[in-house]
């Protein structure tokens, strides 16, 4: 560390514990978990990375919450994936869990990849909701990585409560803290390993952060049953601090049927 | 609405550009030979969903591949409107028995069958029959009627999608067939798929069905109907007895001339034809053939009437406008005659199909769906119309291949 950075950070606990303390009195942020000094370290950890992110915490191929999916998912029950891409998650589920799967998919060469998988896939636009699908008819409904990219994330979110039983929600938190400083003191759209697109590429339309979805969940009384986190390279329960420490999360859900 | 753009039109030139495999071929089912049997004697007629009778009854239809010692590697195509049983290699018998057209070219759907092909008769026993009351070596109008002595003309009773779909399950009995692989079919021949997994959805373990819907839609039994008043119309019909005498060509070649224009897109009549003229680079101002797709048309109908009978178009167009299968099966709801499908089921449309529009093949799908049946529905992006279904066989083939070789249930 050069002799000016050490000044900085010698310098900047107390202005930042002003800032964070004015913020804190602005915003219902739960900055409290986040110490000034915790927050200079994150900085500093922050500056040290090479931008783009670190490839660390995930097995090439698997994503984290498929195995967390995985464990959810009773056997032998009905699983409706919305947004189901190529059908890796179902086709593991058919094949591990014995469930009665069922995709749908837009994009008409993933769901080509589908059928090639054995994978039954449902040609349809989410944004256009689920019309004809009856209510609760899935014991499990997944929006694996998919919300951020709908145009109607909320339309989604409702029909996919309407026809299950249970929703299983992954997305990327944009509350994350890198994410934050990517932005905040990178002055670029976030590229992060959760958010690997330049910003004219991404597929993600409508971004939130945990916090935001959680906001949400509380007004559309939509319960919460169950939460994991992907942070730092470890699959975990959800903890308090997480709409800054959470890079990505999976949330079960419910309506009140 | 315009003319797509040169790339597009590039491509999808690329696409048609499609070699015609001779019968030597590895890939072609070779020469075939189509066989006729009675299924129906005088003693027992076939009785109709909509009434009388019909007796002796004789099935044309052919078989590639070989069936396997447990009798269960047989899937079952269902020809369209103007088919025939003839869907794969080339006809041994064209010359002999009259069919000269079939001299120039392979079965309707050669593409798709053969040795290695998505239905492959290395490991699949392919059946095709001619459907009741057509006019391709299964009993039809063209026929004697043995009550009159005389073809039966008119007098042939009126049959539906649910008719032919048992006579071709007495044809299975006959080959001694209990259960079906898969049953596969485009347009009228997707209608008869779809009944086979309503009406015997014990004898079907993978029902494919492709452009095409549970009931048509109004602007569907429009064009026939201007189809039949063609006929209907033609001085020389009739009352359908013309057998013997000069047949109702005008009538039927403007039927099929309609027909192929709701078999194709505003888009692919644009890159087929545009507006060019024929053969000509300043029109003559008259009534003659001015345009290409004048003369295409023309065309059509003109070879569609040296093989094809005009009675026969008519009781088939009202077999596909009367078939309803959420009237059949489900009391008028389509998700509740779908919840006698026991079978895989695949449902594909394609994008500029106006005939059997994507809306409608998504609601087929959506109603298997609804029965928490697992489907797949497709929608290929295509600008060959109606048509697709035997044009995009490269999209088409990998979904087949790919769909059935995951397909035993059980």
């Amino acid at each position: 560390m050069s002799e000016k950075d050490k000044n900085a950070k010698s310098a900047g606990p107390d202005r930042l514990t002003e800032i964070l303390k004015l913020w804190a009195s602005r915003y219902s942020q739960p900055i409290e978990h986040l110490s000034a000094d915790r927050l200079v370290s994150l900085i500093e950890k922050f500056l040290s990375e090479k931008p783009g992110g670190k490839k660390k915490g995930r097995k090439a191929g698997r994503r984290w919450d498929h195995e967390v999916i995985k464990e959810i998912i009773t056997p032998g029950a009905r699983v409706l994936d919305l947004g189901c891409g190529s059908g890796e998650l179902l086709e593991r589920l058919i094949r591990l869990k014995g469930v009665r799967g069922q995709g749908i998919e837009i994009d008409p060469e993933k769901v080509y990849e589908c059928v090639g998988r054995g994978v039954s896939v449902f040609q349809a636009d989410l944004d256009q909701g689920l019309p004809g699908w009856p209510d609760n008819s899935f014991d499990f409904v997944i929006l694996e990585e998919t919300l951020q990219t709908v145009h109607e994330p909320v339309k989604v979110l409702s029909e996919m409560i309407r026809v299950g039983k249970r929703g299983i929600i992954s997305f990327p938190n944009f509350g994350y803290w890198r994410v934050r400083l990517e932005l905040g003191l990178g002055g670029k759209m976030p590229v992060i390993e959760s958010l690997p697109y330049p910003w004219y590429q991404t597929p993600n339309i409508h971004l939130c952060s945990l916090e935001d979805f959680m906001a949400w969940a509380r007004e559309a009384r939509v319960e919460i049953i169950d939460s994991h986190v992907l942070s730092e390279g470890e699959v975990r329960p959800l903890r308090e601090d997480d709409n800054l420490f959470a890079e990505e999360v999976l949330f079960v859900v419910q309506g009140n049927h | 609405m315009g003319r797509p753009p040169a790339k597009v039109e590039k491509k999808a030139e690329a696409r048609k550009k499609k070699t015609v495999k001779g019968p030597e071929h590895k890939a072609s089912v070779g020469w075939t030979h189509s066989e006729r049997v009675r299924l129906v004697d005088e003693t027992s007629p076939f009785y109709l969903e909509a009434g009388g009778s019909v007796a002796p009854v004789d099935v044309e239809y052919e078989t590639y591949g070989k069936l396997n010692a447990a009798r269960d590697n047989a899937i079952f195509i269902m020809h369209a409107l103007s088919g025939d049983a003839h869907v794969a290699g080339w006809d041994a018998e064209a010359g002999k028995r009259g069919r000269k057209w079939r001299e120039r070219k392979p079965g309707w759907w050669d593409d798709m069958i053969g040795p290695g092909q998505p239905l492959d008769t290395e490991k699949h026993f392919v059946i095709c029959s001619n459907v009741l009351g057509s006019c391709y070596g299964t009993t039809g109008p063209m026929d004697i009627d043995p009550r009159t002595g005389r073809c039966y003309g008119l007098g042939f009773p009126l049959v539906t999608v649910g008719d032919w779909v048992r006579l071709q399950a007495l044809l299975l009995d006959h080959l001694g067939i209990e259960r079906l692989y898969a049953v596969i079919g485009g347009s009228l021949g997707g209608q008869q798929a779809l009944e086979w997994a309503l009406a015997f959805p014990d004898r079907v373990e993978n029902t494919i069905v492709l452009a095409s819907s549970a009931r048509l839609s109004p602007q569907g039994l429009a064009f026939n109907a201007v189809a039949r008043h063609a006929i209907l119309s033609d001085p020389n019909f009739n009352n359908g007895d013309y057998y013997g005498l000069p047949a109702p060509a005008e009538g039927l070649a403007a039927a099929r001339m309609l027909g192929h224009i709701t078999y194709l897109s505003d888009e692919a009549m644009y890159r087929k034809f545009g507006r060019r003229l024929q053969g000509k680079s300043a029109p003559e101002f008259s009534f003659g053939i001015e345009f290409e797709v004048e003369s295409y048309l023309s065309y059509q109908g003109k070879s569609f009437v040296e093989r094809f009978d005009a009675n026969a178009y008519l009781y088939i167009t009202r077999a596909m406008d009367y078939y309803d299968a959420a009237r059949s099966w489900g009391n008028g709801d389509l998700a509740v005659a779908c919840s006698r499908v026991k079978s895989r089921t695949m449902v594909v449309s394609f994008s500029s199909d106006w005939l059997y529009p994507p809306k409608e093949c998504e609601e087929l799908a959506l109603a298997v769906c609804r029965n928490g049946k697992p489907v797949t529905y497709v929608m290929v992006p295509s600008d060959y119309g109606h048509d697709a279904f035997l044009v995009e066989t490269e999209a088409l083939g990998d979904l087949i291949r790919n769909f059935l070789a995951r397909g035993r249930s059980k």
